[in-house]
């Protein structure tokens, strides 16, 4: 039990962050609804869905994707910033659980994508957003997003222990996850990309999630590309596949990154 | 009884290419202070990483409170306090969130860990600072927190990695006070430290290490004899100098020098203060009034040029400095 403490000490310690920065929360914010706002009313126009409500319905699958998939660098950034303080160094040195910090700061980030989701969803709302299935699979595809950054939270872990520099970090998690939330079929259909693309959109992680979230919403994914390959057919299958796979490789990876860092 | 055991200690990086620790074995008495002084790269923060279970040593084995560090790092966990050499507190939280939740980290519970938290604050006198973020504390403030914390539970070892680096004369000074406060309350202290200055304040023993080995241990004293015997050092009036060289050297029973500059005379001696008493009874028999007089033993800093054959990181950094500077 002692383990579960520690773990929500911890948690409760980025809380705490947070509320005393509250900068951060704002920003992190801030950014995705720039996104929902910039891409509903600059591609919006332009893109013909043949949805009904438009474009916005189909963005904004998308953009919670994205954000979510940020949690990656969030994670990084925020454990490379511990390091540097040698604040991993006093949390090693004490006798908790020696994964207590990782799985603490994992989960804090999730509770911090909560809020983030909560106000884009609203944002979204505003500018036309209306998920036409039931509040239960609306609940359905939020959890689904919340699974997913929490999944890519780890790699996270893994990329801010391996780090030398908290700018780097940075850096490498948004070379990373931009290119995966482009090359996807997140803001545009992907029948217009190069066809080795269409394949990598085809398999994306990010593509079968915002595919997922489309069908939770109530709406058909029409910028997938070939229709009836196995991804585009069950998005929600591969996505939870997918969800794991990264899980059961990146969880133990990161812990034993945690426990030897130094070496 | 022994405390910290380290023996045959060897740690590599960079798939041995740089032998950090090359067989390092020291150990600290109960209740006293060791200090292992090196300049910057000789390993001292290696040891004290192995030690406080943070680093894995290639081969050598360690004990801290009788507790295997190889085999038992959770329960040396329990036993340690680290302060390292950077203050490792979160700067946008306040001294008090800081340390209430290491106390519950050390399981003590909320309202224990809210006590001991203010009975640490009082203590280091940073209650005035206990609410304010640690982003607006001076150096040697975050210092005396990030000591705080390491004490939070009694700890029976307490490391301390170069605790004033950095840090500018008063912080070191404050320092110094609360370190020797823990030492007369009979903490078990290993100290690094790069400034053989604090290794003669703080520490009972010192360990000189060089390039990952032991290069000589023993009392601040016993390293200064190590090194050579006392001077007589005798300052007078220029029209004086003549004579008291005569009278310095037949004390001495060597030839005396001159720094004409300053008008020192100095010859060595073996009998400390009784060859001093005779000087200056000699000088006042000449009616000779000598405007500063002393026995100079040996600094640390001698010591550390002897034994390693280099100066220590500390004047060398000095030295370059000074250089640029004409520059």
């Amino acid at each position: 039990m002692s383990a579960v403490n520690d773990v929500l000490i911890i948690t409760r310690r980025q809380l705490l962050l947070l509320s005393r920065v509250p900068e951060v929360l704002i920003f992190s914010t801030i950014q995705p609804v720039m996104f929902v706002l910039l891409f509903r009313y600059v591609f919006g126009g332009s893109i013909e869905t043949g949805q009904p409500g438009g474009y916005v319905q189909l963005l904004m699958p998308g953009i919670f994707v994205q954000t979510v998939a940020f949690t990656l660098a969030g994670t990084a950034s925020g454990l490379a910033e511990d390091m540097k303080k040698g604040l991993i160094d006093r949390f090693r040195s004490l006798p908790i659980s020696q994964s207590a910090l990782v799985i603490g700061r994992t989960l804090g980030d999730s509770l911090l994508n909560i809020v983030v989701l909560a106000v884009m969803g609203i944002a979204g709302y505003i500018v036309g957003w209306r998920p036409s299935s039931g509040i239960g699979s609306v609940a359905l595809g939020f959890i689904f997003l919340l699974f997913f950054g929490y999944a890519l939270s780890w790699v996270g872990v893994l990329v801010g222990l391996s780090a030398s520099d908290a700018r780097v970090v940075q850096n490498v998690s948004f070379i990373v996850t931009f290119p995966l939330t482009f090359l996807s079929n997140a803001f545009a259909p992907t029948t217009g990309m190069p066809r080795a693309l269409q394949y990598f959109a085809e398999w994306n992680p990010v593509s079968t999630m915002v595919a997922a979230c489309r069908e939770l919403f109530g709406l058909e994914n029409q910028f997938g590309a070939t229709a009836g390959s196995f991804p585009s057919e069950n998005p929600l299958l591969t996505s939870l596949i997918y969800m794991v796979i990264i899980m059961v490789i990146f969880i133990p990876l990161s812990v034993r990154k945690y426990r030897n860092y130094a070496d | 009884m022994k405390s910290v055991i380290a023996d045959g200690l060897v740690k590599t990086y960079d798939k041995g290419k740089v032998r950090a620790l090359d067989g390092l074995s020291l150990d600290v008495e109960e209740g006293t202070v060791l200090s292992v002084l090196g300049p910057n790269g000789a390993g001292k923060t290696t040891v004290v990483r192995i030690l406080t279970t943070l680093l894995r040593a290639d081969s050598g084995s360690a004990t801290v409170a009788g507790i295997d560090v190889m085999k038992n790092p959770e329960k040396v966990r329990e036993v340690i306090g680290l302060s390292g050499q950077y203050a490792a507190v979160d700067e946008i939280l306040t001294g008090y969130d800081n340390l209430v939740m290491f106390g519950e980290l050390y399981h003590l519970g909320k309202k224990n860990a809210v006590v001991r938290a203010n009975e640490l604050l009082e203590r280091f006198q940073l209650t005035e600072a206990a609410k304010r973020p640690i982003k607006t504390y001076s150096g040697g403030m975050r210092r005396r927190l990030d000591l705080a914390a390491s004490l939070i539970v009694k700890p029976k070892v307490l490391f301390l990695d170069e605790p004033t680096t950095g840090l500018d004369p008063r912080g070191r000074q404050e320092m110094w006070g609360v370190i020797q406060e823990l030492v007369k309350g009979g903490v078990t202290l290993l100290l690094t430290t790069q400034y053989l200055e604090e290794a003669d304040q703080l520490a009972d023993d010192i360990v000189v290490i060089d390039t990952g080995k032991v290069i000589a241990r023993g009392t601040s004293d016993a390293l200064k004899k190590q090194v050579g015997g006392e001077r007589l050092e005798v300052v007078v009036e220029q029209a004086h100098i003549a004579k008291t060289l005569e009278i310095v050297g037949a004390v001495s029973g060597n030839k005396a020098s001159l720094d004409e500059g300053i008008r020192l005379v100095s010859a060595p001696v073996s009998t400390g203060s009784a060859a001093l008493f005779e000087v200056l009874k000699s000088l006042d028999a000449a009616g000779i009034h000598a405007l500063d007089v002393g026995l100079k033993r040996p600094s640390l800093d001698d010591v550390f040029l002897a034994l390693t054959g280099h100066v220590a990181e500390e004047k060398k950094a000095e030295v370059e400095e000074k250089k640029k500077g004409r520059k």
